[in-house]
């Protein structure tokens, strides 16, 4: 039953935006992120739903998965809308009693909520298009500047690796010892809030005690393959920026002095 | 042949914090073992195989004693790397062994470690995912594959770094018949065709009798030291020390401890066939020659 969770929504393909380098997909993302929050007009925003379409188009992933991906977010819109409707000041075209409702609030209403939408939308794209390796890849890479001020990035950047890649070795093994508990007579699904949680210690302290040998083992196959930290390692897949980065790259950048363009 | 690995009587113990008296896995050990062989380790649990293993690519070092591996002492910290690439580890549950998330990049693992050049990496990661058989899988995920793929993906990624020899610590304890078999015929090609030194602790016994040679341990100390036939002929000694033996060897002990003229020297389901029809035609020809004479009077 846990076997059908999934890390990250990787949809495989071999479209413009799946072949970009990685690091310049996380820097467009930024940059539409940034485009989105200088966007200060419905024209501004309208210009970045049409580039979300485009992209969406350009990769291949279809747009259910947008919908599927923008689910969670909708009462954090709600609640930013209502917030806005409500408590931003100005031009008052209702009122009951003591609650007034403003043009600016209204307006500022919708453009929160598309803002929220696109950036999660935007984001989801590149979750949809990197695998997880490639992202935690770019992000060594990226980031490997701040190497000189002692962040510790190659460190960061393995341990994200590793728990990649024992996120699903864990919850198979969760889903055995549920097995083995209940083949044991132990109750998981009735009783109350602190009964369940009680029920969960059986499960947690096994998989805690296993968790530790695996890591202890783990650190020694690492020893035993030379591991010795980031200093004077080399990758097998270099990373290189190719013409389909710099169209990318250009793109945002015209597409942020159009939203600042729309602005004025 | 020279020896590869030499242990000159090494001794080792655990230091234990809340206790005073360390665990003493083994004293004054001497062990050899010769560039190419393909060696068994056996010996029942906590006689100190694993401990003796880690011995060999200076994962632990000798309190006592001196242990050379190629010439080097591995109590000589600017020879460890050296040493660990000389000298390959897989161990017993491939889950825990396996650091990335895509087979290939596992298989790359050890070589960016030790900073090859990356056109280098790719062909040499390649090359051992050809040589294990698993180049059909070197995009996938780790989890996805049984235990005997993930147990051969582990033995790319050893081999990729070009050792000279590999010490396997258990590895197919946790594998179904089939991974078994896949690892086993992995090893031995690695071993026939490649030249690659092979030290196997294993619990089954079939896989020792494939082996050059057999070394068995007891409470630390070398029990017997042989061949394969010679080592399983001292089925009694083995079974003191709460070993077995092949399956074909136990039935051969069993029908000469019975009396019948049976050679216990025998490994193979094979041979043993071979020698109870032997052992079956000659008592026939000696009963009709029986009937023959009383006929005759
Ligand atoms: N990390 C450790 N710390 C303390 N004692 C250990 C450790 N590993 C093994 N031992 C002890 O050393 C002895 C030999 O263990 P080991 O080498 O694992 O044997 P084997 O692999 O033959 O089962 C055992 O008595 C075991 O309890
Ligand atoms: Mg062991």
């Amino acid at each position: 039953m846990l076997k059908d969770i999934t890390i990250g929504q990787y949809f495989p393909g071999q479209s413009f935006i799946h072949k970009m380098d990685p690091r310049m997909k996380i820097i467009s993302t930024l940059l539409y992120i940034v485009m989105l929050f200088l966007a200060g007009n419905l024209m501004g925003i309208c210009a970045g739903i049409l580039l979300l379409i485009l992209m969406y188009q350009l990769s291949g992933v279809p747009m259910n998965m947008v919908t599927k991906s923008l689910k969670p977010v909708i009462p954090v819109v709600i609640f930013t809308s209502v917030l806005n409707i409500f408590f931003v000041s100005g031009e008052v075209l209702l009122k009951f009693f003591f609650i007034e409702i403003t043009r600016e609030g209204i307006n500022l209403a919708i453009l929160m909520s598309f803002r929220i939408l696109c950036l999660i939308a935007g984001s989801s794209l590149l979750t949809y298009t990197t695998s997880p390796i490639e992202l935690t890849d770019a992000i060594e890479r990226l980031l490997n500047p701040l190497k000189k001020l002692k962040v510790p990035v190659h460190e960061l950047s393995m341990m994200m690796t590793i728990a990649l890649r024992f996120i699903p070795t864990l919850i198979e093994e969760t889903d055995k010892i549920i097995n083995a508990q209940k083949a044991r007579g132990a109750d998981m699904e009735s009783g109350g809030l602190m009964q369940r949680a009680k029920a969960l210690v059986p499960i947690l302290i096994p998989l805690f005690v296993s968790s530790f040998r695996r890591a202890d083992e783990l650190a020694m196959a690492m020893e035993c393959r030379c591991y010795r930290g980031g200093d004077g390692r080399t990758r097998m897949k270099q990373l290189q920026y190719s013409h389909r980065d710099w169209i990318a790259l250009t793109v945002m950048a015209g597409a942020i002095v159009v939203v600042l363009l729309l602005n004025v | 042949m020279s020896d590869f690995i030499e242990a000159r009587g090494i001794s080792f113990s655990y230091a234990m914090e809340d206790d005073p008296n360390p665990i003493r896995v083994f004293e004054e050990l001497d062990l050899k073992i010769k560039e190419g062989e393909m060696v068994a380790i056996l010996g029942h649990n906590g006689s100190g195989k694993s401990t003796l293993a880690k011995h060999f690519n200076a994962i632990l070092q000798p309190d006592e004693g001196q242990l050379l591996v190629n010439g080097m002492d591995t109590r000589d910290n600017n020879k460890l790397y050296e040493i660990r690439q000389d000298v390959g580890m897989v161990f017993q549950n491939p889950d825990n062994q396996i650091v990335a998330t895509v087979v290939e990049e596992d298989v790359a693992f050890g070589l960016e470690n030790i900073g090859v050049e990356p056109a280098e990496i790719r062909r040499r990661v390649d090359d051992a995912l050809e040589r294990v058989g698993i180049s059909e899988y070197k995009a996938h995920a780790p989890h996805r594959l049984s235990g005997g793929q993930k147990q051969r993906v582990a033995i790319a990624g050893i081999i990729a770094m070009r050792p000279r020899c590999i010490v396997l610590d258990e590895p197919t304890a946790m594998l179904d018949p089939a991974g078994r078999r896949e690892v086993m015929k992995t090893i031995l090609d690695l071993n026939r065709n490649h030249g690659i030194t092979i030290v196997l602790i294993t619990h089954y016994m079939d896989e020792a009798a494939q082996c050059d040679r057999v070394v068995v341990m007891d409470s630390g100390n070398v029990l017997l030291d042989s061949n394969p036939k010679d080592v399983f002929s001292h089925v009694k000694m083995l079974k003191s020390v709460g070993l077995d033996v092949p399956q074909a060897t136990e039935i051969c002990y069993e029908i000469n401890k019975a009396g019948y003229p049976m050679p216990t020297e025998v490994l193979s389901i094979k041979e043993c066939a071979d020698e109870l029809q032997k052992l079956i035609e000659r008592t026939y020809a000696a009963k009709r020659k029986a009937a023959k004479l009383s006929q005759k009077k």
